[in-house]
C-alpha cells in the first residue's frame, strides 16, 4: 500500500521533472531539431540553373531530385571530385592534426604540471595560441608562409607555401597543431592534477621506473579525461573552415567539407549545400559513436562513474583515484562547455 | 508553382554548427520569368549600400543630396571592405526580399547574376547613357537591358621601371615580347640583381581571372564569343595561356608569383623586384611614396598593357555601377540617387578623394584630376580598350572553372592545348 504510493509520488515527482525540463527541451528543438530537418528538407531539392536564352533570366524554382543531391558525389564526374577531395582532406586534418596535438599536448601537460619556477609564465605561454582568433592566426601564419616569409628564411628554403600541394597541406597542420595542442594540454593537465602524489610514491617504492609510472599509472588516469579531450577536438577538426579558408583561401588542397558546403551555398546551390552538410554531420556522428563505443569517451560526466569503478577496481587502482577522475572529467565538461 | 521554401533557413555545417543558421529564402513566387513591371515612381527617404569607404567622402557626397533634397534623404549603409562579403550581404538581402538596400554598388562581375535573378530592376529604355565611359556602361548591361548608373570604374596598367628601361636604351614595350627583350638587355646589369621580368596577379583567386582574360584579350582572343557561347579552346584563348606559361618557363615571371595577390605583387614591385607590374592604379600613390616605404619612387611610370603577339594590350574593367533594388521603396527617389552620384560634382570628388577613375568622359581632361593622378591619360586609353569578364549569371561557378584549369597549367602540367579543351568543356557545361 504505502509502496505504490510511494511510486506514485515519485511517478508524479518525475512528471514535474519533465515539465521543468520542457521550456529547454522546446528551445533545443527549435535551434537544434527545427534546422537540421529544414536541412534534410532542402537537401533533397535541386534550384534551376540554366537561363532563358531570349531574356537571359534564371528559370525560378526548385525541383524535387530526392536523393539526388546524396548520389550526385558517386555518380557525377564533377560533385564527386569536390566531396571526395574535400572528405580525404578533412580525414587527413583530423587524423594527423589530431594525432600530433595529443602527443604534444600531453607532453605540455607533463611539463605543466611539474612544480617548477616561473610555471605560470610558462602556462601562460602554451595557452597563447589557444587564445587567439583562429582567423587571426590564419592571417598570421599566412604572412610566416609568404614566398619571402619568415618560414622560407628559417628554413632558408624556397618553398611556395601557399600553393596547391602537399606544402599547402602541411602549412594548415602546422597552423592547426600549433593553435591547437594546447587545448589537449590544458585539459589533460586537469586530469593529471586529479591524480593523487602517493599513487606514485607507492610505484616508486615498488621500484617503477619513470617510463612504467607514465604507461601503467599516469596514463590509464588520466585517459577519461584525454579521451573527452581528443574526441572535442577531433569534432572541431572535422567542421574546421576558417584556418585553411584564412590561410589559402579556396585552394584544393586546404578545402573541407564545411569549406565545400559554404561554397555551395554561396552559388545559391542550397540543396547540394545541405547534402554535404548532413554527410558531414553523419561523419561526425559515427566518429562519435566510435569514440563513446569503442574508447568509452565519457562525454556525459559522471553518469558511468559507477561502471568505471568496476573497471577500475578490478585492474587495482586504489578508490580514491575513482573520485579524482569523475571529477576531473566534470573539469573537463566544465571547461570545454566554456571554451566551444 | 513552387511554394517558397527557402524562406525559411538552410542548416549548415556539422554537430555544433548543425544549429548555424543562414537565411537564404528562394527567389521567388511569382515563378513568371517576365521582367518585373520597371516602375520607378514613388519618392521618400531611401538606402545606398556599398562597400567600407576609408576617405569619408561618401558622407560628404550623400551629405550633399540630403541636403536639396530633405524629403528624400539617402542613409548610408556601409557593407564589408571585401568584395565576396559584400556580395552574401545583397544577395542574403533579396533572398528575403528585404528594401533594406535601395541603391547598391555593384561590381562588374555580379551584373548577370543580380539581373538574371530579377533582383535588379532593368533602368527605363530612355536613360541617358552618352556622358559615361561606354565600356563602363557596357559592363552594366545585360542582354542588352541597363541595370546600373556607372559610378566608378578601373583598369589594370603596366608599371615600368623607367630608370632601367633608360639606361638600356629602349622604349616602353607594347608587346609581351618587347618587355622580355628590354629584361634581356638589363638582367645583366649590377641594377637589375634579384630582379625579375614580370609579374601580375597569379595566385589562385579571382585576380587570376583578370589576369588571365586580360592575357587572352590582348592575344586578340575571347573566352566568350558575342552570342554568350565559350570559346576557352579557340587560338586566341590558346595564345594568351602559352604566353603567361612561356614567362613562366622562362624565368620571366617569377615562381613566387604564383602565390601574388594585387598586394603581394605591389610590395615585390615596389622592394625593386619586378622591372613591370601589372596592376591597379592604387599601386601608383603607394609607389610614389618618399618615406622609405618604396624604392621605385620616382623611378618608375605608367603605360598601357602590352598586347600579345600582333594583339592590342587590353585590360580588365573592374568598378562599381549602382543599381536600383527590385525590392526597394521610393524607386524614383532611388534613380534619381543614382544619376546624381554620376554627376560632376560627387564625380570629381569622388575621384580626387581616392585617386580613383571617374565614369564621366569629360573628367578625364579635367587639370585637377591631372594634377593627382598624372596617369589619367594613360588610364583613359586602357578604359577605351578594356575588356570585360564572363558576363554569365552563374560567374562564380565560371571563375572558379577558369582558376581552377588555368593555375594548374601555369606551373607547366597539363599543357595549354589540355588545360583549355578542359576549360571548354566545363564551360560548356556550366552554359547549358
Amino acid at each position: 500500500m504505502s509502496r505504490a504510493k510511494l511510486s506514485s509520488e515519485e511517478r508524479k515527482e518525475e512528471r514535474f521533472a519533465y515539465l521543468l525540463l520542457l521550456p529547454t527541451l522546446f528551445v533545443l528543438a527549435l535551434v537544434v531539431g527545427f534546422p537540421l530537418i529544414l536541412s534534410l528538407w532542402q537537401s533533397l531539392f535541386r534550384g534551376a540553373s540554366g537561363v532563358d536564352p531570349n531574356t537571359g533570366l534564371v528559370e525560378k524554382g526548385d525541383t524535387f531530385v530526392g536523393l539526388g543531391n546524396y548520389t550526385a558525389v558517386f555518380t557525377a564526374a564533377d560533385a564527386s571530385g569536390q566531396f571526395w577531395n574535400a572528405f580525404w582532406n578533412t580525414t587527413f586534418f583530423t587524423v594527423i592534426g589530431v594525432t600530433i596535438e595529443t602527443v604534444l599536448g600531453v607532453l605540455m601537460a607533463l611539463i605543466m604540471v611539474r612544480g617548477m619556477r616561473g610555471l605560470g609564465w610558462v602556462r601562460a605561454g602554451i595557452l597563447v595560441p589557444w587564445a587567439i582568433p583562429t582567423i587571426v592566426s590564419a592571417l598570421m601564419w599566412k604572412l610566416i608562409f609568404n614566398a619571402d616569409g619568415v618560414a622560407n628564411s628559417l628554413l632558408g628554403t624556397q618553398i611556395l607555401w601557399t600553393t596547391e600541394g602537399w606544402q599547402a597541406k602541411a602549412a594548415v597542420l602546422i597552423a592547426d597543431i600549433w593553435k591547437t595542442a594546447p587545448y589537449i594540454g590544458l585539459l589533460t593537465l586537469a586530469g593529471l592534477q586529479t591524480i593523487d602524489t602517493q599513487v606514485y610514491e607507492a610505484a616508486k617504492v615498488d621500484g617503477s621506473s619513470p617510463w612504467q609510472s607514465f604507461w601503467r599509472i599516469t596514463l590509464p588516469l588520466v585517459k577519461p579525461v584525454l579521451v573527452v579531450a581528443v574526441l572535442f577536438r577531433t569534432l572541431d577538426a572535422m567542421r574546421m573552415f576558417d584556418l585553411p579558408y584564412g590561410l589559402l583561401g579556396m585552394l584544393d588542397s586546404g578545402k573541407t567539407l564545411s569549406m565545400l558546403s559554404w561554397y555551395q551555398a554561396g552559388q545559391s546551390r542550397f540543396g547540394e549545400a545541405a547534402a554535404y552538410s548532413l554527410y558531414l554531420f553523419a561523419y561526425i556522428c559515427l566518429i562519435v559513436l566510435v569514440f563513446v563505443r569503442v574508447l568509452g569517451a565519457d562525454i556525459m560526466g559522471t553518469q558511468k562513474v559507477e561502471r568505471k569503478k568496476t573497471k577500475r577496481s578490478r585492474k587495482g587502482i586504489g578508490r580514491g583515484d575513482d573520485a579524482g577522475s569523475a571529477a576531473a572529467a566534470e573539469k573537463v565538461g566544465a571547461v570545454t562547455g566554456g571554451a566551444s | 508553382m513552387s511554394v517558397s521554401r527557402r524562406t525559411f533557413l538552410a542548416g549548415l555545417g556539422g554537430l555544433g554548427s548543425a544549429a548555424v543558421l543562414s537565411a537564404c529564402g528562394s527567389s521567388s513566387d511569382s515563378g513568371s520569368s517576365a521582367s518585373p513591371s520597371a516602375d520607378f515612381s514613388g519618392k521618400g527617404p531611401i538606402t545606398f549600400a556599398m562597400g567600407k569607404d576609408t576617405t569619408g567622402t561618401l558622407q560628404k557626397i550623400i551629405d550633399g543630396w540630403n541636403k536639396d533634397h530633405p524629403d528624400e534623404k539617402v542613409t548610408f549603409t556601409e557593407l564589408s571592405e571585401s568584395a565576396d562579403d559584400q556580395r552574401t550581404s545583397m544577395i542574403q538581402n533579396f533572398q528575403v526580399k528585404s528594401s533594406a538596400y535601395s541603391v547598391l554598388a555593384v561590381d562588374p562581375i555580379w551584373t548577370a547574376e543580380f539581373a538574371s535573378h530579377q533582383w535588379l530592376l532593368p533602368l527605363p529604355a530612355d536613360t541617358d547613357t552618352s556622358a559615361y565611359l561606354k565600356s563602363s556602361v557596357d559592363a552594366a548591361t545585360y542582354f542588352k537591358k541597363l541595370y546600373g548608373i556607372p559610378f566608378v570604374t578601373n583598369a589594370q596598367l603596366l608599371f615600368y621601371r623607367k630608370d632601367l628601361l633608360d639606361a638600356a636604351g629602349v622604349g616602353v614595350p607594347t608587346t609581351w615580347d618587347e618587355m622580355w627583350a628590354a629584361w634581356d638587355k638589363v638582367k645583366g646589369t649590377s641594377a637589375a640583381k634579384g630582379m625579375s621580368a614580370y609579374s601580375g596577379q597569379f595566385a589562385k583567386y579571382e585576380g587570376l581571372t583578370v589576369n588571365f582574360s586580360s592575357a587572352v584579350a590582348s592575344a586578340g582572343g575571347k573566352l566568350f564569343d558575342d552570342a554568350g557561347k565559350p570559346t576557352a579552346d579557340s587560338d586566341g584563348a590558346k595564345a594568351g595561356l602559352q604566353a603567361i606559361v612561356d614567362g613562366f618557363a622562362k624565368g620571366y615571371i617569377p615562381k613566387e608569383a604564383l602565390t601574388y595577390k594585387e598586394e603581394e605583387s605591389r610590395q615585390a614591385f615596389q622592394d625593386g623586384k619586378l622591372m613591370f607590374l601589372q596592376n591597379w592604379p592604387y599601386v601608383w600613390a603607394k609607389a610614389v611614396a618618399t618615406d622609405g616605404s618604396s624604392k621605385v619612387a620616382g623611378k618608375f611610370n605608367v603605360a598601357p598593357v602590352p598586347g600579345i603577339g600582333s594583339g592590342t594590350g587590353t585590360t580588365i574593367l573592374g568598378g562599381y555601377h549602382l543599381g536600383v533594388s527590385a525590392y526597394a521603396k521610393n524607386k524614383a527617389s532611388a534613380l534619381a540617387f543614382a544619376k546624381y552620384m554620376a554627376s560632376a560634382g560627387p564625380q570629381k570628388a569622388w575621384a580626387i578623394s581616392g585617386s580613383r577613375a571617374p565614369i564621366l568622359t569629360s573628367l578625364y581632361e579635367d587639370a585637377d584630376l591631372i594634377k593627382q593622378m598624372p596617369y589619367t591619360p594613360t588610364l583613359k586609353k586602357a578604359l577605351d580598350n578594356a575588356g570585360t569578364r564572363p558576363k554569365v549569371h552563374n560567374y562564380g561557378d565560371v571563375t572558379q572553372a577558369i582558376q581552377n584549369a588555368v593555375y594548374p597549367a601555369l606551373g607547366g602540367s597539363p599543357a595549354v592545348d589540355a588545360a583549355l579543351q578542359g576549360l571548354q568543356t566545363k564551360l560548356e557545361a556550366l552554359a547549358s
